[in-house]
């Protein structure tokens, strides 16, 4: 047999099988779409992979130029991404996530999450000594209506349930804090330097207004204020910032084999502490909303409560909350 | 065909690498724009009803006086669909959104599987640092200037977005032509797409296309006045495998 007359024989054979790709095809979408938990369907298309797999190969090399190798390239590429599809099943993900990875994600930031609050506890104290010794200043870090409230003995929380209710207090608050923290986390990509701009600013924001508040003898209603929500709510600054640090450290000293594999490997990592930071601040944004500016609450409630929260959050992020099993030696 | 757009070529188990060609900035940006117009609309018609039910007469201006009842069943709910809708949709619809359906194009793994749930929530986040300064500017500006047209996002969750290749018609009839032996693969794919596109042709438009077919593929000819059905039939008995 001649070449050609055995190319012809090898088309002719190929094109025999056309039903195959389109079952192959059908069988591939279908399962894409989630419909159907056949296993045998599954099983098929392991082998409908193949059969695409070898029949491409063949119509690459026969019919280079056809609608023929047109539907194979589309029919082989769905197949592999059908294949190639995790289990999508979010209550053990996020199970998962809450008992085995967060503690380990929160281990291998442990680094970063000691610099952060160094960084935010520095900046706290730099801005504190700012204003302490230079009063005007506040005007860098503070509205002129705060200013006013604290100039005229009163702290700018006072009557804040009369205008706004809690619920929508909480909701804006927790909204705000949600998104400073993923900034916190993705400004993480100017190689580490927008993280430390934004733990930077808010640790002098704190401190400032701290050192203002002082110096007109309100720093014990400003801490009653803020202990109930704010032990979480500092802390997962820290916590999100430490997530950005990773990021931008992973941009300038790449361990993985490129930068960008480096960037991919750490974002995806360290973004799994956001989840917890996303439902930490909804906690810290209500306690905001409904504790914090409600005078009926006293201090040593507010403290509790603070505290109470702030332990929930390391149960959380250790994994016991949710029954994290003690790692055993390997045999 | 697929080595026209700049394609991501992924290995396989079965040693046959899959070509997925790469959307750029303009199937991005069409999809992001149907996707846009949509959240909008969702978003606004939810604030329109609202506001109508929760002030009992027609008028969507909100109270004087801020109440939970308003924000919690008009303004939250709006504003959750409107920068919710990508993080909601794209875990639901496994990695795709109405406007990337109507671009084609979906979103992969870069081992070209289906990205997890955790690769589209941070590819979403990253939306934040994508969309600054205004319009999408960041993003746009690497999607153009990378290799594979990645904004910031999916460099974070590692994915890209590719074409959703349509399902390509293989055509019937050519396997049928082809085993006779009367024409290659290439010359029974275009009898055959031919046939299937008479319909939709111009009357001149047929004639001519058989014309030039018959001329390279066939034995017969035909005559300059015969009529299109006539052309037609030529090209269908061309198209079908012959009695022995």
């Amino acid at each position: 047999m001649n070449g050609s007359a055995r190319q012809r024989a090898l088309t002719v054979s190929l094109l025999q099988r056309a039903d195959l790709w389109r079952q192959a095809d059908r069988r591939a979408r279908r399962l894409a779409r989630g419909r159907g938990d056949d296993a045998a369907d599954a099983t098929r298309l392991a082998d409908d992979y193949r059969l695409l797999a070898h029949d491409l190969a063949r119509v690459r090399v026969l019919m280079p130029d056809s609608r023929t190798r047109e539907f194979l390239e589309a029919a082989y590429a769905r197949a592999h991404a059908t294949l190639h599809h995790g289990a999508w099943r979010i209550g053990s993900a996020v199970l998962t996530l809450l008992r085995e990875e967060l503690p380990a994600v929160v281990r291998w930031l442990s680094p970063y999450i000691l610099w952060s609050t160094a960084i935010f506890a520095l900046a706290v104290i730099g801005g504190y000594a700012l204003v302490w010794r230079y009063p005007e200043l506040i005007a860098l870090f503070a509205s002129p209506d705060l200013i006013a409230s604290v100039e005229r003995g009163q702290l700018w929380t006072e009557g804040l349930l009369n205008i706004v209710p809690s619920s929508v207090l909480s909701v804006q608050i927790l909204a705000n804090n949600i998104v400073v923290s993923l900034f916190a986390y993705c400004a993480g990509f100017l190689f580490g330097l927008g993280t430390i701009y934004i733990l930077g600013l808010n640790g002098l924001m704190l401190g400032a207004v701290f050192a203002f508040v002082s110096l007109h003898g309100l720093r014990a209603q400003l801490l009653a204020f803020i202990v109930a929500h704010g032990c979480v709510e500092l802390s997962v600054m820290c916590l999100s910032g430490a997530a950005g640090a990773a990021v931008g450290e992973a941009l300038i000293r790449p361990a993985q084999a490129g930068r960008i594999e480096s960037f991919r490997v750490a974002a995806l990592r360290s973004g799994k502490l956001l989840f917890a930071c996303a439902l930490l601040l909804v906690g810290s944004g209500m306690l905001e909303g409904y504790v914090s500016p409600n005078p009926r609450f006293a201090l040593w409630a507010r403290v509790a409560i603070g505290v109470s929260y702030w332990l929930l959050m390391v149960a959380l992020l250790s994994g016991w909350l949710f029954g994290r099993r003690a790692r055993r030696a390997l045999p | 065909m697929s080595e026209a757009a700049p394609g991501l070529t992924v290995d396989s188990v079965t040693g046959i690498d899959v070509s997925l060609p790469v959307a750029g900035p303009g199937a991005r940006a069409y999809a992001f724009l149907v996707d846009w117009h949509i959240r909008v609309i969702l978003a606004l018609g939810w604030y329109v009803c609202g506001a109508l039910f929760y002030n009992g007469r027609f008028n969507v201006t909100p109270p004087l006086i801020s109440d939970a009842r308003w924000f919690g069943a008009v303004v939250a709910p709006a504003l959750t669909i409107y920068f919710l809708y990508h993080h909601a949709v794209e875990l639901a619809m496994r990695g795709s959104t109405p406007g990337k359906r109507m671009a084609g194009v979906r979103i992969v793994a870069r081992d070209g599987g289906a990205p997890s749930a955790g690769a589209l929530l941070t590819r979403n986040v990253f939306r934040l640092v994508d969309s600054l300064p205004l319009f999408y500017g960041v993003g746009l500006i690497t999607v153009v200037l990378t290799r594979d047209n990645l904004r910031i996002g999916d460099m974070a969750a590692g994915t890209l977005l590719v074409f959703e290749q349509a399902e390509a018609r293989l055509p019937t009839p050519a396997g049928d032509a082809h085993r006779a032996g009367r024409l290659d693969a290439a010359g029974a794919e275009i009898v055959a797409e031919l046939l299937e596109r008479w319909p939709a042709l111009q009357p001149e438009a047929r004639v001519r296309l058989a014309r030039q077919v018959l001329a390279r593929y066939g034995s017969e000819s035909g005559e300059s006045g015969d009529d299109e059905a006539a052309w037609r039939t030529r090209l269908e008995r061309l198209a079908r495998p012959q009695q022995r």
